[in-house]
């Protein structure tokens, strides 16, 4: 059962398999046979011998079953044809990072047995109201190919695509095996699906909603009633992004009836005593999304503090979330499991340094902590004092605007590096940065994988010396050997990204907004970053130029995002021209003279075997 | 900030003859979304504009001053910019260099919010936003010490309704276009023939009192205070603004 977590990606492939140009890798190999005279007859075919290449494919398939590394498969089907052929065969998991970037028919036509699709739509900054709506990422195509071509498909995971009931009507009917489904992102459904797939979906282990936007205007449906009668499988059910209420009753029942499950997050309709209720009849669960976490007391009264505390005593929780509207009276009552946790995400609750420390200092076995900034640089020095084993950081803002107060600055990221030496993953929402804490950061916390700072004024340098942030983010890259992803901030200037070329080698997903000097800045990203994959740029002074010394790298990377820089018609025509296998979209605003001196304001460019797409709505002019 | 001026509604200002003559060559055109606000005239268009389907709320060229909060005319090139990161050369140039002379001052108050910066995702935003309105509604007080203010918008026709924070507008200019980019995918055709005719929709809001008004009559701060949620009907609907029944269509694809 995956934990997909926002921002977690499952290990990045592509069909690479099918570069740009054509077919898999060949070689000559494939056309030796061994001489395989035996008693009765020739060297291959015929007679008692199965030709030696049937042979070879059959063992081959046997083999790689137990490849499941989408990049080790990748690599196997480039070996020759019959490796080809082989590993399309046995590959059990298809992952599709750009949905436009193959079309369904010639995924299907490839690999034969799977049995797990992931597929990601629209480009990330989506999420922040950059592209505009409508723009596309529609999972029916491929719901409509993989339905007929792999009826015993078991698992489906979607992110930014669009979804419509009639999509999880579909999918919950195509597919009789069906296990899991996760919706990341997503939009377009409402209950009426969800319904669906509850109803349909006899063997269903996993319903994950995570961050969808629910359509709430049709009439609601309860959902939750429609799954089996009978003991369920089901193992994860997450659907506190379905804000709308639900039929509590059913739920309590269902949880009644689903021995397996180990995870159940609920939306902020549930207040403690119902919560508690939900508890005691799954007393199994380790995952817990507490809902509201605040009374609402019924016929038997507000509950009690410490009746709740003897609930999450008698649990056996490693991974809390929720408190979507917490009262903090109530936050004692987690202390009997918080030794235990591993997880604990309070980022939707707005609580004080002074409620939270008391919680955080029993959390010694913490490893993934997401909170808001309300929990000061004081809470984070909690969190560092008490949470070596920490792995992941989330911290963020109350107020997202650029000129609120902040309650974490430098002095918090210095505290955790000071104690958490074995971070991995942090994002770090902040007012006031200084380079030094930034530094610091690189030198105590080596295992970095990915690093995402963002100082919410724009171009704003370090608060002490006022020099740009350009070493902060250098000495990051020189010092985090395993950096692959990076989002950066504040004020930047070229240098920044020359050490970016120069050290972030491994550096797969790069963000950039409000930086740069000049086209410079790109070049060394695309000269320097040789695994750079997804490459997302914002209100950025760069141009044409820039953009065009990143031709010869296009076609190595998933997409490149640029919106509000100072990009041309010109520039991405050229771009188009050039590069048949990329698919170069613009976007305007408003539609203002057609010429070719035009500035463009959104630019999305992605490699691509399908060519320009045929969804596409008028706002979006495909080059 | 001056008086509010007076201002007549045109509204439903019938297209010009050469865009009509334009729309029997080109479909899409013909589906064209407009937004009229209040004292704006249809913009030219133009026959070669191919594709150019948008909800002008403001036109690019010649728009007269229709906002009373509305300071001074945008040259054409950057038009309906509202956001601060305008992308005309000119314009950002000036703004970067202002930026960069301000080490870490006191910034003004009103600092124009730009589109998705800080980058939280909608979801955060929206939760939050439902957390700290259900907690403002037990005190008795007004919404003024808010950082934000969503209110939902519907379109005639459209399949689901959206939300947006009036706080992260300025004035009705912000607002009209953020409103135009979220809406911008619904003018393909799928209405049929009567909308090509008259393709203009008209920009609503209930106020406090339940009714329904047109917007842009009363100053910005005064119109945040009261607007509750926002309706984009259809022009032909508009004529007396009376409430209209029931009835959004349930467009699934």
């Amino acid at each position: 059962m995956r934990d997909a977590e926002e921002g977690s990606e499952s290990p990045p492939s592509q069909m690479s398999g099918d570069g740009p140009g054509g077919s898999g890798g060949e070689s000559e190999s494939d056309r030796w046979m061994p001489d395989l005279r035996g008693g009765n007859g020739g060297g291959g075919g015929g007679g008692r011998w199965a030709p030696p290449d049937q042979v070879l494919e059959n063992v081959l398939e046997s083999v790689l079953e137990f490849l499941t590394a989408a990049r080790d498969r990748n690599a196997a089907s480039l070996v020759c044809r019959s490796w080809y052929r082989a590993e399309a065969q046995t590959r059990r998991e298809l992952f599709i990072g750009n949905c436009y970037a193959v079309s369904p028919r010639r995924a299907v036509e490839r690999f034969g047995g799977v049995r797990d699709v992931v597929l990601k739509g629209k480009p990330r900054f989506a999420d922040f109201s950059l592209v505009p709506y409508g723009w596309g990422a529609y999972v029916s195509p491929w719901v409509a190919a993989l339905g007929p071509a792999y009826p015993r498909l078991e698992r489906i995971c979607l992110k930014r695509m669009t979804v419509s009931n009639d999509d999880l009507a579909l999918i919950a009917k195509s597919f009789p095996l069906f296990k899991e489904l996760s919706l990341v992102c997503c939009e377009g459904f409402s209950t009426h699906g969800l319904a669906a797939i509850a109803e349909w979906c006899r063997y269903l282990r996993v319903l994950d909603l995570i961050e969808d936007y629910i359509d709430e205007e049709d009439e609601l449906v309860d959902w939750i009633s429609k799954f089996p009668e009978s003991n369920t499988s089901l193992e994860s059910l997450v659907f506190d992004c379905v804000s709308v209420p639900f039929n509590f009753e059913a739920l309590e029942a269902l949880v009644a009836r689903s021995p397996a499950l180990r995870r159940l997050r609920v939306n902020h309709h549930v207040p403690v005593e119902q919560l508690r209720s939900l508890m005691a009849k799954a007393p199994q669960l380790t995952h817990l999304g507490t809902g509201a976490f605040r009374s609402e007391p019924g016929p038997g009264g507000v509950l009690s503090v410490s009746e709740l505390a003897t609930s999450f005593a008698a649990s056996r929780l490693l991974c809390l979330s929720g408190f979507r509207d917490v009262n903090p009276e109530y936050l004692p009552a987690i202390h009997p499991v918080c030794v235990n946790l591993t997880s604990l995400n309070f980022s939707f609750a707005s609580l004080t340094a002074e409620e939270l420390i008391p919680v955080i200092r029993n959390c010694a076995r913490l490893r993934t902590f997401w909170v808001l900034d309300t929990v000061g640089d004081e809470g984070l020095r909690a969190v560092a004092e008490t949470c070596s084993d920490l792995r992941e950081l989330r911290v963020f803002p109350l107020n997202a605007t650029e000129d609120s107060e902040g309650s974490v600055s430098d002095v918090g990221l210095q505290a955790i590096s000071e104690g958490c030496h074995k971070l991995e993953l942090i994002l770090y929402f902040c007012q006031r940065m200084t380079n030094a804490a930034v530094i610091a950061m690189s030198k105590n916390c080596p295992d970095l994988v990915t690093f995402r700072l963002c100082i919410m004024g724009r171009h704003r340098p370090d608060r002490i010396t006022g020099e740009p942030m350009d070493d902060g983010f250098g000495a990051i890259v020189m010092n985090c050997k395993k950096l692959t992803r990076l989002s950066v901030s504040g004020l930047l200037t070229d240098k920044a990204f020359a050490y970016i070329g120069k050290y972030g080698k491994l550096i797969k997903t790069l963000s950039v907004a409000f930086a740069g000097n000049t086209d410079m800045s790109l070049q060394f990203v695309f000269e320097g970053c040789t695994r750079l994959q997804k490459l997302e740029v914002r209100d950025s002074p760069f141009s044409d130029k820039g953009l065009l010394s990143g031709l010869s790298y296009f076609y190595n990377m998933r997409f490149l995002w640029m919106n509000s820089c100072k990009l041309t018609m010109r520039g991405c025509r050229d771009v188009a021209q050039q590069m048949p296998d990329l698919v170069v979209e613009v976007m305007k605003d408003h539609p203002d003279d057609e010429g070719e001196m035009e500035t463009v304001d959104k630019l999305y460019l992605y490699r691509s075997l399908a060519g320009p797409r045929n969804d596409a709505p008028p706002f979006v002019n495909i080059l | 900030m001056s008086p509010p001026l007076e201002l007549d509604y045109i509204g439903l200002s019938p297209p010009t003859a050469a865009a009509a003559a334009g729309r029997a060559d080109d479909d899409l055109k013909g589906t064209e979304l407009r937004l009229g606000l209040p004292g704006s005239g249809s913009p030219d268009r133009r026959p070669d504009a191919a594709i150019s389907t948008t909800l002008e709320l403001l036109p690019a060229k010649g728009a007269k001053r229709v906002f009373s909060d509305e300071v001074a005319l945008p040259p054409p090139a950057a038009a309906g910019k509202g956001k601060a990161t305008a992308p005309a050369d000119g314009e950002e140039e000036e703004a970067d260099e202002e930026d960069k002379k301000v080490a870490a001052p006191p910034q003004p108050a009103a600092k124009a919010q730009v589109v998705g910066w800080p980058p939280i995702r909608s979801y955060r935003k929206n939760t939050m936003a439902t957390n700290q309105l259900k907690n403002s509604k037990e005190d008795a007080d007004s919404k003024q010490g808010q950082s934000f203010l969503y209110v939902k918008v519907s379109m005639d026709g459209a399949p689901y309704l959206r939300k947006v924070d009036l706080k992260t507008y300025k004035n009705y200019k912000d607002m009209s276009l953020a409103l135009e980019k979220m809406f911008i995918g619904f003018g393909t055709g799928k209405e049929g023939a009567e909308s090509r005719k008259d393709g203009e929709y008209v920009l609503t809001y209930e106020d406090k009192d339940g009714d329904w008004m047109l917007v842009g009559d009363v100053p910005w701060e005064m119109f945040t205070d009261s607007c509750r949620r926002l309706r984009i009907m259809k022009g032909s609907d508009a004529i007396g603004l009376a409430p209209r029944a029931g009835g959004k269509s349930k467009n699934k694809n």
